[in-house]
């Protein structure tokens, strides 16, 4: 248990000390906001659906908690050759101790980077359907947390080196995101774009975080919630099992 | 403390550790030396349960790794070749995580700590983040860390690559303090044969694979009738170059230089 506490804590620590990096992780979610959000936003009106800063909101957070996640999984290959990964394999501790503390630091920064993400979203206009439900929303962030930091150490632990990353991102990473019905709404779509939503994790996130801050779903909270929570534990496996694979 | 039998390592058909056999005594300060390729490092991860022999018996302080992972992995610290130490924590935050990582008591962890901290000249710079400190100042830190849990055996992977004269003086002082002090056994590896000659008790030279040559340092110059460690290894080794194909480890560590070049 210690050294999954310290393992988190590292995690912690590193993000506390990043100030540029938190302040620079705000710009892309602060671009789609804004432009996009303000941009389409006339569009969105005549379309009949709305304010669009309110629906887009939700799908930013969701996007941030999910490049956060992802990243730190992904992170392992940096520290694999470089750095502390060895240090933590030669210890006398099970790897898979050594995977959930550092699976569980990735997903509380991307969490604590997502409520700051929210923070700015209300700063831009965006107004929760009702306070007393916001905490629930956190419950959604937290799933999409895991779920993304569970792959993002399977997808880490599985690449051999950098090189890799920019397929990772290319090919899924970005169309997870937008696939996801962050930017747009799930009704309606032809079929192959639909079933491609469908077996989207991060729809079924930035579905439930719709559900309860602005009341509207394409699928509903309880399902949202189930299929999170199945592929969590999912993702959780298989990042444990690459991750009990690593050779160094 | 190590008795290595027969030792065999294949990758694929290619054959890294070729039937070495070693001890080395509680202690004692053994160096492994042999050129790019020759199989040290596969074995100092064999040793260390990074990898599965492929046949042959290891044993360290009467254990084989392979069966008592944990009990092994308490028993020795290691340095390894590419620093492992996290730059964004303070000194003193490297030395808890290990200390936590190899369950140290919270008291002794703390006064280990200030113990090795001030005997590897860091204590002042304990608050300070890891990034800030020299290449130097980053290997004593490894080193200091890898007596933190009282390990009997210690594992230096080439740790004087790529330091100044100075620094690499200072840390063999330093290592010799220890192993003195502490009775810890050293397996050490490296490309500096004068460093070799001076602080290794004894030597073994493997060479594409197979152990060529084990003594003292003495016996071995005596034995390829020669004046320093550096000719007997030429004498023993050739001198053809070893050319390794670049792993995905170099490949790294170029393009890391270039992210620290850049940021700089």
């Amino acid at each position: 248990m210690s050294a999954i506490y310290i393992l988190w804590l590292r995690e912690m620590k590193r993000y506390t000390r990043s100030r540029v990096q938190i302040v620079a992780s705000l710009g892309q979610p602060l671009l789609y906001l804004v432009v996009l959000g303000f941009g389409l936003g006339p569009v969105f009106q005549k379309a009949g659906q709305g304010n669009y800063v309110q629906f887009v909101a939700p799908g930013v957070i969701g996007m941030t908690v999910l490049f956060s996640s992802i990243f730190s999984g992904l992170g392992l290959l940096w520290d694999r050759q470089f750095g502390f990964l060895k240090e933590t394999l030669v210890a006398p501790v099970a790897r898979v101790q050594i995977m959930i503390g550092r699976t569980l630091g990735g997903a509380t920064v991307a969490v604590l980077q997502g409520l700051l993400v929210t923070v700015v979203c209300v700063i831009a206009g965006f107004r929760p359907a009702h306070l007393a439900t916001v905490p629930l929303a956190l419950g959604f962030m937290l799933l999409i947390a895991t779920v993304f930091a569970g792959l993002g150490v399977a997808v880490g632990s599985s690449l051999q080196d950098m090189q890799g990353f920019q397929l990772i991102m290319n090919f899924l990473v970005m169309p997870m995101f937008f696939l996801s019905g962050a930017l747009f709404p799930l009704d309606g779509l032809p079929k192959v774009l639909a079933a491609a939503t469908m077996i989207d994790p991060l729809s079924y996130g930035v579905d439930g975080m719709r559900s309860i801050l602005l009341e509207k779903s394409h699928y509903h909270a309880t399902t949202d919630f189930e299929v999170l929570a199945v592929v969590a534990m999912v993702f959780i496996v298989i990042g444990a099992w690459r991750f009990s694979k690593i050779e160094i | 403390m190590i008795r290595v039998q027969n030792l065999v390592k294949t990758f694929g058909t290619f054959t890294a550790v070729n039937d070495v056999s070693f001890d080395v005594a509680e202690g004692e300060i053994f160096a492994f030396l042999g050129p790019n390729g020759a199989g040290k490092t596969t074995t100092i991860k064999m040793l260390t349960t990074l990898l599965k022999p492929t046949s042959g018996s290891i044993e360290l302080d009467g254990l084989n790794p392979e069966a008592k992972q944990n009990e092994v992995r308490r028993r020795f610290g290691i340095v390894f070749q590419d620093p492992s130490l996290d730059g964004d924590l303070t000194a003193e935050e490297n030395m808890e995580i290990h200390g936590v990582l190899y369950h140290v008591p919270h008291k002794l962890r703390r006064q280990r700590t200030e113990e090795l901290l001030k005997q590897f000249e860091l204590w002042d710079r304990r608050k300070d983040q890891v990034k800030k400190f020299s290449g130097g100042m980053k290997r004593r830190l490894e080193i200091a860390r890898g007596f933190l849990h009282t390990p009997k055996i210690l594992f230096l992977d080439e740790p004087t690559l790529g330091l100044d004269p100075q620094s690499r003086n200072q840390l063999w002082s330093h290592v010799k303090k220890v192993n003195e002090a502490e009775k810890v056994t050293v397996f050490l590896t490296t490309h500096y044969m004068d460093e070799a000659d001076r602080v290794a008790h004894r030597v073994g030279v493997i060479d594409h694979g197979k152990l060529v040559a084990q003594g003292t340092p003495q016996e071995i110059k005596d034995q390829t009738k020669t004046e320093t460690l550096e000719d007997a290894f030429l004498a023993l080794t050739g001198s053809t170059i070893r050319d390794e194909s670049a792993g995905s480890a170099d490949q790294m560590r170029q393009f890391a230089k270039m992210w620290q070049g850049g940021k700089k």
